[in-house]
């Protein structure tokens, strides 16, 4: 296999990790509002991702270097091409990850508020924008003969990638209500185990039309119909198992759905990794990659450092196993906005 | 304002952003680690407490280091495509092996750091705030290699009009980089050692004040071991800053000249402490009224008579050999005075450094205003001298993004102008720059409240050991969590 080919598929895994992890932490993010009726039961959904947020946030920024090292023309095209909404995708992370770390330490109801509506909003957005710009791709985009992005902003905003949106806001809700179902104990497990069994039926609903429409209309493959099935039956598998309650399957069966979502977007691109809507202007995994050299390097890189990085998160995973409820939870640590005593 | 401006600004204004919160973590981080070591050897548990204390204040300052630092892995593309094609192959790697190598570890083991503490055996969990320690100084080396390329590029050739990479260990072991990074990691510990020794000094002189000379000795070995990471830092900084200069004269004489406002070649160059006149454009009428004579030729090259070539000499060669039109220095006065305030706001830090050293000889607790004040007022001021430090570097370099290597590698240099993103409209730019403008000032408010008030807070009166080596601890499966959010 070409290197080029093998930095395309590193990229698709790249992706896959960040939204099989950000992906459910995003969706417990997400249902701050619905699930946390009280200051504790939002302090207990925002601990079942407290050690791994950031590790999980990780995967994206690998993804975003590895994609500079190994085809710079794609990271120039995509980043200035895509710009505002790559902007408020920035601006909803940023004060996401300040919010996790800041929002525990004043001890103030207002204070908490602020913090909890800082990280509802940091994740619906980029759940939605994520698909939004995936979409896109899929579909293929407005490029002139240097392969730059001319179709503007608005032109982002069609039927197909707003379903795209739709697609990861949906799939993100289910795969976070199901990750708290497996990480609490007590009411909330109850109620997240109830949601997801909702969710996931519109979950299947939406993400099957968007992959049925992608695979028809725009994949240049046919094999992709292969990843349209797996994902499929995977969410009807999720449906049967938060049914069920069984919840780790239910949460297997969905990171698989995720897994075969990202290989229907990246199958069904290749060659391409950015279809223009003339072929002849596409950047390919050909024409926007560096050289053999530097992809060379990077594959020795990765080879080494990516199970290393796979067995230190998942020892991280292991050692915070334990579930939570409102039990577990200490009161609250921050201080107050002035200082009491002398 | 030009889409070139508009992306320079935004590009300079969010990168000294995030390199505000980024020498503080990178400093503090190993001694926090130290103090953790001594608590795990001694079992003192004054020494947990300041742990536990400058541990808050350290995870209040990466939250925001981490937040801005999202935005750099994408800049490069949003604003500076043109540059990202030029350079991505050879540029790329470093900024992928960064993330790879260092966040992955610094985001997870810290994680495992804060939540921790009565998951993992004691050992255990020591080693992951040395991991971290680890890992931020490992990011800050691949970033500069990274930065350093810009500078100085190396391993790689010109093929189809982009740089190609040739050598990743040239890439790797850039005599800039090798240079750059001891310069940073010692600003780094400069800054983290002010910050420790300020705050701790402050809270011992209103313990001693108070007569609460138990907490005043709690706090007193704090500000030593902030004293010796000064100590160190500034030596460090001295040192490492020579070797930059005298590689600078070499690499980039243009910023040099530019930081002497040097206009004609001499021999003997004077280093100016004081230059008036109009530094701002064409090196006419300026009129250098401190100087000491012979440093700067000293500076550049050990002797005190060498040759040094001035604005004017370099203009006529780079025209030779890059083409005319264009104008090959840097901003005179920026370059001139964001040099000299790098240095000079040192002296904050060496004044505390000394006044601590002194007043506290021989175990005696200081307990006058003038010092607690002198300690908060140092605090800023290695932050500012990190600031200017990278305005120097990165100002100094233009009108070059990339900067041509004078030994020469053929064609491997771009001009920042044409480095910009093309398709990317000033309209567009100015949203993204206000958006990101207004967004950091406010939190740069809150991060200085949260700080402020968790400083004057000072240690909590008591910390617990809760590992599960110690056998007070049941391993009780309802026991509340010792760390949430
Ligand atoms: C606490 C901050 C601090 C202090 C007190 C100093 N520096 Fe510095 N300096 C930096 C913080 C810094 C920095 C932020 O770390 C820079 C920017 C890029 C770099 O590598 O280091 C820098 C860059 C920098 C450069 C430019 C290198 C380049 O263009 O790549 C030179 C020549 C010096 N320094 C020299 C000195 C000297 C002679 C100092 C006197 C003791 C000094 N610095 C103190
Ligand atoms: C690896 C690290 C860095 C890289 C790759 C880098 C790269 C760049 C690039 C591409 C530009 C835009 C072009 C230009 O106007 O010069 C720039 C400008 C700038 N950078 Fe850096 N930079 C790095 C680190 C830093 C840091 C840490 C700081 C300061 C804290 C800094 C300060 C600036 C400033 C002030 C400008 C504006 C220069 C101007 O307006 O002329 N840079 N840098
Ligand atoms: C312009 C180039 C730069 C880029 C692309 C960049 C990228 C990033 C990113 C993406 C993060 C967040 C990591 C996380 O989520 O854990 C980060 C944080 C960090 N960066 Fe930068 N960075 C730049 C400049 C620098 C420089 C010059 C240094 C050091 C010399 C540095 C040192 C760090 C450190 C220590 C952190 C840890 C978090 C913190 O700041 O507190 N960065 N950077």
């Amino acid at each position: 296999m070409e290197l080029s080919t093998v930095w395309f598929l590193l990229i698709a895994v790249l992706w896959t990790g960040y939204l099989v992890l950000e992906g459910f932490d995003f969706g417990v993010g997400m249902l701050l509002p619905i699930l946390g009726r009280k200051d504790t039961e939002r302090r207990v959904l925002i601990n079942t991702i407290g050690p791994v947020w950031d590790g999980n946030e990780v995967w994206l920024l690998t993804a975003g270097g590895a994609t500079f090292a190994a085809f710079p023309e794609w990271y120039a095209t995509l980043f200035s091409g895509f710009y505002l909404a790559l902007l408020l995708i920035l601006l909803a992370l940023i004060v996401r990850v300040v919010s996790f770390e800041w929002r525990g330490k004043i001890n103030d109801p207002a204070w908490r508020r602020r913090a909890d509506l800082a990280i509802i909003i940091g994740s619906w957005v980029p759940s939605i924008l994520w698909g939004v710009a995936f979409g896109n791709l899929v579909r293929g985009v407005e490029l002139d003969k240097a392969h730059q992005y001319v179709g503007g902003f608005f032109a982002l905003l069609n039927p197909f990638a707003l379903l795209g949106g739709a697609t990861t806001l949906m799939i993100f809700l289910t795969h976070g209500a199901i990750y708290l179902a497996l990480k609490t104990e007590g009411d909330i497990r109850e109620r997240a185990g109830a949601l997801a069994s909702k969710l996931s039926i519109v979950t299947v609903v939406v993400a099957g039309a968007f992959a049925v429409w992608a695979q028809v209309a725009y994949s240049r493959n046919t094999w992709t119909w292969a990843a349209v099935v797996v994902a499929a039956a995977a969410l009807v598998g999720v449906v049967v198992a938060t049914r069920l309650r069984r919840e780790g399957w239910a949460f297997l069966l969905s990171a698989v759905a995720i897994v075969g979502a990202v290989v229907l977007i990246f199958g069904s691109l290749y060659p391409n990794v950015m279809p223009a809507f003339v072929t002849a202007n596409s950047l390919t995994v050909t024409n926007a990659s560096s050289s053999s050299y530097t992809l060379t390097v990077m594959t020795w890189v990765a080879v080494i450092l990516t199970p290393i990085v796979l067995l230190y998160q998942g020892w991280t995973y292991w050692v915070f196993r334990k579930r939570i409820s409102v039990t577990s939870i200490p009161e609250h640590t921050g201080l107050t906005f002035e200082r009491t005593s002398a | 304002m030009e889409a070139l401006d508009l992306a320079r600004w935004q590009f300079g204004i969010t990168t000294v952003y995030h390199f505000i919160f980024v020498p503080l973590t990178i400093g503090l981080a190993p001694l926090i680690a130290i103090m953790q070591t001594i608590w795990y050897r001694t079992g003192d548990e004054r020494w947990l407490r300041l742990t536990k204390f400058f541990g808050k204040l350290f995870l209040i300052n990466f939250a925001i280091g981490v937040a801005t630092g999202i935005v750099q892995e994408f800049q490069f593309g949003m604003n500076w495509s043109e540059y990202s094609r030029f350079v991505g192959d050879v540029f790329g790697a470093p900024l992928a092996m960064e993330a790879l190598a260092a966040f992955f570890i610094e985001s997870t083991f810290l994680g495992l750091w804060i939540f921790g503490w009565d998951k993992l055996p004691k050992k255990i969990h020591l080693a992951t705030i040395w991991l971290v320690a680890f890992a931020t100084n490992l990011s800050a080396y691949f970033i500069l290699a990274a930065n350093s390329w810009m500078q100085h590029p190396v391993g790689a050739e010109l093929v189809n009009g982009r740089a190609q990479m040739t050598d990743i260990g040239a890439v790797l072991r850039n005599p800039t980089l090798l240079a750059a990074f001891p310069h940073t990691i010692t600003a780094a510990l400069l800054t983290a050692g002010t910050f420790v020794a300020g705050i701790a000094a402050w809270l011992m002189v209103r313990a001693a004040r108070g007569k609460r000379l138990d907490l005043a000795g709690l706090y007193r070995p704090a500000v030593v071991l902030g004293v010796i990471a000064m100590l160190v830092g500034g030596v460090g900084l001295g040192l490492t800053g020579d070797q930059q200069a005298k590689l600078m004269f070499k690499q980039q004489p243009m910023k040099m000249a530019a930081a002497e406002a040097l206009c004609e070649s001499t021999d003997s160059a004077s280093f100016s402490i004081l230059a008036i006149g109009d530094l701002s454009n064409a090196c006419t009428g300026v009129t250098h009224v401190i100087q000491v004579p012979g440093l700067t030729s000293f500076l550049a090259s050990g002797s005190f008579s060498s040759h040094l070539d001035g604005v004017d000499t370099l203009q006529k060669s780079y025209e030779k050999k890059y083409g005319t039109g264009q104008n090959y220095s840097p901003n005179l006065a920026v370059t001139y005075w964001s040099f000299r305030l790098m240095i000079g706001l040192g002296v904050g830090s060496a004044a505390l450094a000394l006044a601590a050293l002194w007043l506290m000889r021989k175990g005696r607790f200081p307990t006058s205003r003038w010092f607690a004040r002198l300690a908060i007022w140092a605090i800023p001021t290695p932050f500012l001298a990190s600031s200017f430090g990278w305005v120097f570097t990165e100002m100094g370099r233009q009108p070059w993004i990339v900067a041509p290597n004078p030994t020469g590698i053929d064609g491997i240099w771009l001009l920042t102008s044409r480095g910009v993103s093309t398709v990317v409209s000033p309209a567009e730019i100015i949203i993204s720059m206000v958006a990101f403008t207004l967004l950091y000032a406010a939190l740069a408010v809150v991060w200085y409240k949260l700080m402020h008030r968790y400083a004057i807070e000072g240690v909590a009166d008591s910390e617990k050991d809760v590992s599960p080596d110690n056998p007070d601890n049941p391993d009780g499966a309802d026991r509340p969590l010792s760390f949430a959010y």
